[in-house]
């Protein structure tokens, strides 16, 4: 489904990723793990076309299209959907009118008819569910006002609403208490499927109780230096991140 | 082509026709109010960028025209009937170019007291309230455009709110122009009175039948009475190639509410003067503002909020979307006199550029003379949020949309500020219309 190849990106003129391989089939859970500064962000925003992370070698193939010639919009089109590690606040677009715009374009985009408000409204109910959400930050603006949690759930529900077929997940789980933390691994695991694939981008191991991986990766320095299964995540849990650095010039 | 001084003569020489017109009305003491605004007018001189008031605001294009003070002309039913709003259609003044409509207006006879009427017909009248209030307000010795407006005054809205009256049903005027392929010069003069504890909500609309080149100079005088509660929408959809001029001036008795929403779509070159003054204690107002400018327009609002006594707040929001080479002046002056102790005084004024030709000047100022008062101001200029835009299309959301929703959004906040749901409805079609290429 994404085949991530030798890809090298700059930020501000800075190589922040330095020829990242990953490959994942459809289904296939990854995660992908590391101390903060290592890239995981960056490679999260540049699958979803942030436009300021500058590819500058590599290739990334979805579904055996180049999704790097793609803008943000078809890319979510074509069942992209990034979680932000930090949602954006958008006052005066009421979550509702978001959802609605979205789902629609994206089903214009794939030859499916529009939902009708009627219809809209069931499919939200039905997901709304799901993440536990208080019908009352429906209609509120995006994410305006919201707390940590409720940006985190907001999401969650939007990536229920959009039904992508790869979700990333930036480090949805941190600053999430256990409860919280339940209700973000129940939604995403409501949407696995053999069909639907995900990434999860945390720095912890706790959310992997919850959402178990296929494969595990550790990101370091732009690079990835280790990739295993589960129990990889464990192990990183128990030594920490220091002994990277050691392993870093085998990688 | 015409000299600023050619057309201060046209002017002169338009008012000798303009007075042989009036017939019996030159008899009315209002006509030496009339001959003392063109003595004035042919002693000021059409602003240039030189005048500080100007400085961004250049007029030219409209000094090149001989407007010819409009007459009486009429207009059908079925040409003007969409721009009457479905809330009120007991209350609906319609103008054309500038003169009252009798066949055109509906007015719920006026009861209790309650006056809504052309000034015309009140002038004729010889109405106490008419005298005691018109030209009291906008003094035609400091502006060219109110001179000229007080020499050619003949018609316009007269809205009079007695004593503990409140009428629930807006009021709408429309001001319509119907050019006839004539450069027009339409100069509606309106006067709101509110008695004590009165409450009157007036929507203003200016539009035109048609693409011609006119000239709105338009003058509106407001007095609130004690504690009245006065509304006033006004929105500017002159046509894109019309001129429109227009001054607001509000007084303001202790303990009266004034609120003002100011939309501003159409016009080649339109300017909004608003100037409130607290006369008394305990006064309230808001001016609330949006401008949407395209194309090559030119959009000027200066106001003036004086706080002259103590205890009074005013809220000031200003809000504007600038497209292609579409240029902007916000200038908010308020002023906290010595003794306007407990003032409070907020104001800002936010612009969204959409395109690299767009330009605002803006200028806030605060000028505080008192010490105990709680004042704020402001200014931003900027484009729409990057951040919100890649969020919103990394949900599907394509370009178009996306600018449209943070548009809208940005808008919103000006526009929610309206009580009547259907100019509410209806400022948003436009929004979207407005940016929707
Ligand atoms: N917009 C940006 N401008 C400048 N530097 C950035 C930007 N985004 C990320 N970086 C830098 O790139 C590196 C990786 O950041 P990031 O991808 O956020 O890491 P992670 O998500 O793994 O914590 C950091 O050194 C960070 O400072
Ligand atoms: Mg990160």
């Amino acid at each position: 489904m994404l085949e991530i190849k030798n890809l090298h990106v700059n930020v501000e003129g800075k190589e922040i990723l330095k020829g990242i391989d990953l490959s994942i089939k459809t289904g296939e859970v990854h995660a992908i793990m590391g101390p903060n500064g290592s890239g995981k962000s960056t490679l999260a925003q540049v699958l979803a076309g942030r436009s300021e992370y500058q590819v500058t070698k590599g290739e990334v193939i979805f579904d055996g299209k180049n999704l790097l010639k793609l803008s943000p919009e078809d890319r979510a089109r074509e069942g992209i959907f990034l979680a932000f590690q930090y949602p954006v606040e958008i006052p005066g677009v009421s979550n509702v009118n978001l959802l609605k715009t979205a789902i629609n374009e994206i089903r214009k985009y794939n030859g499916e008819e529009e939902l009708d408000a009627m219809e809209f409204m069931a499919h939200l109910k039905k997901k709304m569910k799901l993440v536990e959400m208080d019908q009352s930050l429906l209609s509120r603006s995006v994410n305006d006002g919201f707390s940590g949690g409720e940006k985190k759930k907001n999401e969650i529900l939007q990536m229920a609403v959009l039904e992508p077929r790869l979700a990333i997940l930036d480090e949805t789980d941190s600053g999430l208490d256990i409860d919280a933390l339940r209700i973000v691994a129940n939604g995403v695991n409501k949407l696995k499927s053999p069909e639907r694939s995900t990434i999860v981008v945390t720095h912890y191991q706790r959310l992997l109780n919850y959402i178990v991986p296929d494969f595990v990766h550790v990101l370091y320095n732009g690079r990835i230096v280790k990739s295993g299964t589960k129990e990889l995540a464990l192990e990183l849990e128990a030594k920490g991140y220091d002994w990277l650095k050691e392993q870093k010039e085998f990688a | 082509m015409s000299s600023p001084l050619d057309i201060k003569n046209w002017y002169i020489k338009s008012f000798e026709s303009f007075e042989s017109s009036l017939n019996g009305e030159s008899s009315m003491p209002f006509h030496l109010v009339r001959k003392e605004a063109i003595e004035k007018f042919s002693q000021l001189s059409f602003p240039t960028t030189h005048d500080e008031d100007w400085r961004f605001t250049n007029i030219a294009p409209l000094l090149k025209y001989n407007f010819e003070p409009s007459s009486k002309v009429n207009a059908a039913f079925h040409q003007i009937k969409n721009y009457i709003f479905e809330i009120s259609k007991k209350n609906v003044l319609v103008f054309i170019n500038g003169y009252f409509s009798h066949e055109l207006s509906k007015i719920e006879r006026s009861k209790d007291g309650i006056i809504l009427d052309s000034l015309s017909n009140q002038l004729e009248n010889g109405s106490q309230v008419v005298n005691r209030h018109l030209g009291k307000y906008a003094k035609h010795s400091e502006q060219i455009f109110t001179a000229l407006s007080t020499a050619f005054t003949r018609d316009g809205a007269f809205v009079y709110v007695p004593d503990n009256k409140i009428i629930e049903e807006p009021i709408q005027i429309l001001f319509i122009t119907s050019t006839g392929g004539k450069n027009i010069l339409s100069q509606p003069r309106n006067l709101y009175v509110t008695g004590k504890n009165a409450q009157v909500s007036i929507v203003e609309r200016y539009l035109s039948l048609d693409e011609g080149i006119y000239f709105t100079n338009v003058v509106t005088e407001i007095y609130a009475g004690e504690n009245s509660t006065i509304d006033h929408i006004k929105l500017q959809e002159e046509n894109l190639n019309a001129f429109h001029i227009s001054r607001t001036e509000v007084d303001q008795e202790k303990g009266s509410s004034f609120n003002s929403y100011s939309f501003s779509f159409g016009g080649e070159i339109a300017r909004h003067d608003i100037n409130t003054r607290f006369n008394d204690e305990g006064g309230e107002s808001s001016l609330n503002g949006l401008f949407l400018l395209t194309g090559n327009q030119l959009y000027d609002t200066h106001s003036l909020i004086d706080h002259a006594k103590p205890n009074c707040t005013s809220h000031e929001k200003y809000k504007g979307i600038l497209d292609d080479t579409s240029h902007g002046v916000f200038n908010g002056k308020v002023i906290v006199r010595r003794d306007a102790q407990k003032t409070n005084a907020f104001q800002e004024n936010k612009n969204i550029i959409l395109s690299n030709g767009a330009l605002i000047n803006t200028k806030p100022q605060l000028e505080i003379f008192a010490d105990d008062v709680k004042c704020s101001h402001g200014a931003t200029i900027g484009q729409l949020d990057a951040d919100a835009m890649f969020y919103l299309k990394s949900r599907g959301i394509g370009e178009e949309n996306a600018k449209s929703i943070l548009i809208h959004a940005f808008a919103s906040d000006v526009i929610r500020t309206i009580k009547i749901e259907e100019v509410k409805k209806y400022l948003e079609e436009v929004l979207v219309k407005r940016f929707n290429k």
